[in-house]
C-alpha cells in the first residue's frame, strides 16, 4: 500500500562532508613550524600520518560522512560525529608526535585549516543531533562531563603535548593556573555582586512602576558604553579613590588593574538582571499573590515564597546571560592588567604567537560553553518545577 | 458574627464604599450583589483587611479587626477570589496545607486535613494530592481554591466572585457543593458577586450595593416584595419577579394538607417555580409533594402556587 520512503540525503550531513573533503584535499591538517614565531610549512593528513594511522583515520571521516548523508536516527549521528572527532584529535596528536624529533623543544606543530574546519564541521554534527535527542537537562549535564572527563584524561596523559598549544601552556603552566583562577572569580564575582544589586533594584522597579523606566533607562546607557571606554571612565575616579583611601589601596583598588574590570562587568551585568527580575515578576499570577496577601502570608513570605519563586526561572535565564556575557569580557579586563585568560590572548597578538592565542581562547570558549550548558540546564529544572 | 459599622473607603475624592453598616449573622450565606463599580469587592476587602477603611470599622465576634497584625487576621479568615489563584508551583496537597503551615500545624493534622478536605470535595486523595494545579479542571480548580480557604477551619470565609470563571453547568454544581459545605462546616460565609440569580439561590440575606452605598440589606424574599429603592428592583428585575419570587419557596414548605393517592408526584425540595413548570408541562393542575422518605406530605394546585407569586 505504502511506497517505502524514498532514501533523501540529508542537508546538513551533506554540506559538512562537502566541505571536510574539500579541505583535506586543499589545506594543511598541521602546520610545522622552526619555532613559534616563524611561518610554517603545510602538511597534509596523508603526508604525516604512517599508512595505516592515515587510512584509520580517513576510513572513519568516511563513515562519519556516510552516516551524515543518509542515517536519521539521532543516536547514530552523534556517536558518528563522536567517533570523527576522536579520529581527528587523535590524528592530530600522531602528527604533532610524527613530526617532532624527540626531545626537540623550540620546533612548533600547530593544527592547520583542515584540522580546523573539520572539527567545526564535526562538533556541528554533534550539536545537530544532540538537539534531535532532546536530551533532559540532567542528561545535558552528563554529557557535559563526560567531555571533561574525556578531556582530561588526554591532558593529563600527555597525548597532544607535542602540539604547539600545549607547548605554550608547558611553559607557561604557573601562569596559566593563576590567570584561569582570575578570569573564573572576575566573572563569578562581579556576577555575585550584581546579582545581591540587581535584585533588590528588580524588585523596586516592579513594585514601583514609576521609578521603572528611570532606572532601566540609566543601567541601558551602561550597556552601550563600550568595554574598552568604560574601563577608561572608571580609571579616573577609581585611581581618585586610591590616592584618597589607604586601605583602598591595600584591598587593590587602583585605576587600573581587576579593580575597575571587575567594577565595569557589575555594571554591565546589572541590565540582564534587573530587565529579567521585572520581567519574571510581572508574569506571576497576580490572582497568586492576591491569594496569597488573602490568606495571610506576610510580605516577606509572598515575595519569597510566591513572586521569586516563580520569577526564578525568568531571573537565572538573565544570570545565564550575564554568565557567559561576562566570561567572554573578562578576555578584556587584560588590557588594562586585570589579568584573566585573556593575558594570553593579548601576549600572544602582540607576539604574533597565535599558539599564545589559542591557550588563552580555548578555555574561554570551554568555560563560556559549560556555563550556558549548566544555566540552561538549571533554567529547565525551575521552569518545570512550576510546569 | 460580623459587624460591618460606618465603613467608608475613599480613593482621592471619591467614596469606593461610602458609610456601609450591617451585619453577618453567625452560619448563615450572605451575598453583596452590585454591578461592576459599586464597591462591593472593595467592602470585601475592608472584612480581611486587604483594603484598610478610610473611616468606619469591622467587628469580628465583636472585636475590631484591627486590634491585631493584618496577616495575622487573615489567617483565621478564609479567602476565595475569582480565578482560583492557586499557586501553580505548588501540588494540590500543598496548596490546601498554606495556612495550616503558617499557623505552624503539626504535619500529621496538616495531613489529615487536607485528605478530608480532598474527600470533602469530592477528589481522590490518591489521584489528586500530588497533582499541580494545572493539571486539574476548572471546576477542579475552583473546588481546591475553596479547600485551601477551609483548610484551618476558618468561622469566616470570604468569597470574591468565586465561580465567575466557571461555565453555567459547573456553576450551579458549584453552588449547590457550597451550600453542602456551609451546612456541614457551618461558616459564616460573605460572598460577592454581579450575579442577582446567585445571589437569591446563595443567600440568606442579600445586600444590594450601587456606586458605594448599600440600597438595602434584608432577605431576598423582601427585596422582591418591598425593594427599599427603585434601582433594586431594576437589578431584580421587574419583568420575571413573580417567578423568582416562586424559585424561592419550596413545594415542601407550601404544600397544602390532603391529596390524591395518584398523579403527578414532586420532590419537596424543588421550588414553586419548578413545580409551576412541571404542571404546565404535563397539562395538570394538581401535583402530590413526596417527603424525604418518598411518602405524600401534601399536595400543590395551580391556584396555590400562583397565590405565591405575588406579594
Amino acid at each position: 500500500m505504502t511506497a517505502p520512503p524514498r532514501r533523501r540525503i540529508d542537508k546538513l550531513g551533506a554540506l559538512l562532508s562537502a566541505a571536510s573533503a574539500a579541505a583535506l584535499l586543499l589545506l594543511p591538517f598541521v602546520v610545522f613550524k622552526a619555532n613559534r614565531i616563524l611561518p610554517g610549512d603545510p602538511h597534509s593528513l596523508l603526508e604525516v600520518l604512517p599508512p595505516w594511522g592515515a587510512a584509520g583515520c580517513l576510513a572513519t571521516l568516511g563513515f562519519a560522512a556516510a552516516v551524515a548523508l543518509s542515517a536519521r536516527g539521532a543516536r547514530l549521528r552523534f556517536a558518528a560525529a563522536l567517533l570523527g572527532l576522536l579520529a581527528v584529535a587523535l590524528a592530530v596528536a600522531a602528527a604533532a608526535n610524527a613530526l617532532t624529533p624527540p626531545g626537540d623543544k623550540v620546533v612548533r606543530v600547530a593544527p592547520g585549516g583542515a584540522f580546523w574546519l573539520l572539527l567545526v564541521c564535526l562538533l556541528l554534527m554533534a550539536t545537530d543531533a544532540i538537539t534531535r535527542m532532546r536530551p533532559g537537562p540532567a542528561q545535558r549535564v552528563l554529557l557535559l562531563a563526560l567531555f571533561f572527563v574525556i578531556a582530561g584524561t588526554a591532558l593529563a596523559h600527555g597525548t597532544f603535548d607535542n602540539l604547539s598549544v600545549m607547548r605554550e601552556y608547558a611553559v607557561n603552566a604557573a601562569r596559566f593556573a593563576r590567570e584561569a583562577r582570575q578570569h573564573v572569580y572576575l566573572a563569578l564575582g562581579s556576577l555575585g555582586a550584581a546579582v545581591v544589586v540587581a535584585l533588590p533594584i528588580g524588585i523596586l522597579c516592579h513594585r514601583v512602576p514609576r521609578v521603572r523606566s528611570a532606572i532601566l533607562g540609566a543601567l541601558n546607557v551602561i550597556e552601550t558604553i563600550p568595554a574598552i571606554a568604560l574601563f577608561g571612565i572608571l580609571m579616573a575616579p577609581l585611581a581618585a579613590l586610591a590616592a584618597a583611601l589607604p586601605w583602598a589601596t591595600r584591598l587593590g583598588i587602583s585605576g587600573i588593574g581587576a579593580a575597575p574590570a571587575a567594577v565595569a562587568l557589575f555594571l554591565y551585568a546589572l541590565l540582564p538582571i534587573v530587565a529579567n527580575t521585572v520581567v519574571g515578576l510581572r508574569r506571576v499570577s497576580r490572582a497568586a499573590v492576591e491569594a496569597a496577601r488573602g490568606m495571610g502570608m506576610t510580605p516577606w513570605q509572598v515575595l519569597t515564597r510566591i513572586e521569586l519563586v516563580l520569577a526564578l526561572p525568568v531571573i537565572l535565564t538573565g544570570i545565564r546571560v550575564v554568565l557567559v556575557q561576562n566570561i567572554g569580557m573578562v578576555t578584556i579586563a587584560a588590557l588594562i592588567g586585570g589579568g584573566g585568560l585573556g593575558t594570553f590572548v593579548f601576549q600572544g597578538i602582540g607576539q604574533t604567537a597565535i599558539d599564545l592565542v589559542l591557550l588563552g581562547a580555548i578555555p574561554i570558549i570551554v568555560l563560556a560553553f559549560s556555563a550556558a550548558v549548566l544555566l540552561d540546564a538549571l533554567v529547565e529544572v525551575t521552569d518545570r518545577a512550576q510546569a | 458574627m460580623i459587624r460591618i459599622d460606618d465603613l467608608t473607603k475613599q480613593y482621592d475624592a471619591t467614596a469606593v464604599v461610602d458609610h456601609v453598616s450591617f451585619t453577618v449573622e453567625r452560619n448563615s450565606i450572605t451575598v453583596i450583589v452590585g454591578t461592576s463599580g459599586s464597591g462591593k469587592s472593595t467592602l470585601l476587602r475592608m472584612i480581611n483587611r486587604l483594603v484598610e477603611p478610610s473611616s468606619g470599622r469591622v467587628l469580628l465576634e465583636g472585636s475590631d479587626t484591627r486590634s491585631e497584625p493584618a496577616h495575622l487576621l487573615r489567617r483565621r479568615i478564609g479567602y476565595v477570589i475569582q480565578g482560583h489563584g492557586l499557586f501553580p508551583h505548588r501540588t494540590v496537597a500543598e496548596n490546601i496545607a498554606t495556612v495550616p503551615r503558617l499557623l505552624k500545624w503539626d504535619e500529621a493534622r496538616i495531613r489529615a486535613r487536607v485528605e478530608e478536605l480532598l474527600n470533602v470535595f469530592q477528589l481522590d486523595p490518591a489521584t489528586y494530592a500530588q497533582a499541580f494545579p494545572h493539571q486539574l479542571s476548572g471546576g477542579q480548580q475552583q473546588r481546591v481554591g475553596v479547600a485551601r480557604a477551609l483548610a484551618a477551619e476558618p468561622a469566616v470565609l470570604l468569597m470574591d466572585e468565586p465561580f465567575g470563571a466557571l461555565d453555567p453547568i459547573i456553576r450551579t454544581k458549584a453552588q449547590d457543593d457550597l451550600l453542602d459545605i456551609q451546612h456541614r462546616f457551618g461558616t459564616t460565609i460573605v460572598l460577592v458577586t454581579h450575579d442577582m440569580d446567585e445571589a437569591f439561590r446563595l443567600g440568606d440575606r442579600v445586600a444590594v450595593m450601587s456606586q458605594g452605598r448599600l440600597l438595602q440589606y434584608d432577605r431576598p424574599v423582601t427585596l422582591l416584595t418591598h425593594p427599599a429603592d427603585p434601582l433594586v428592583s431594576r437589578m431584580t428585575g421587574v419583568a420575571d419577579r413573580a417567578m423568582k419570587l416562586l424559585s424561592l419557596t419550596s413545594a415542601g414548605e407550601a404544600a397544602l394538607p390532603g391529596g390524591a393517592a395518584e398523579g403527578l408526584t414532586v420532590p419537596a425540595s424543588a421550588s414553586l417555580r419548578e413545580v409551576l413548570s412541571e404542571l404546565l408541562w404535563r397539562g395538570a393542575t394538581c401535583a402530590v409533594v413526596l417527603g424525604e422518605d418518598g411518602t405524600p406530605c401534601g399536595q400543590l394546585t395551580v391556584a396555590a402556587i400562583l397565590a405565591r407569586g405575588r406579594p
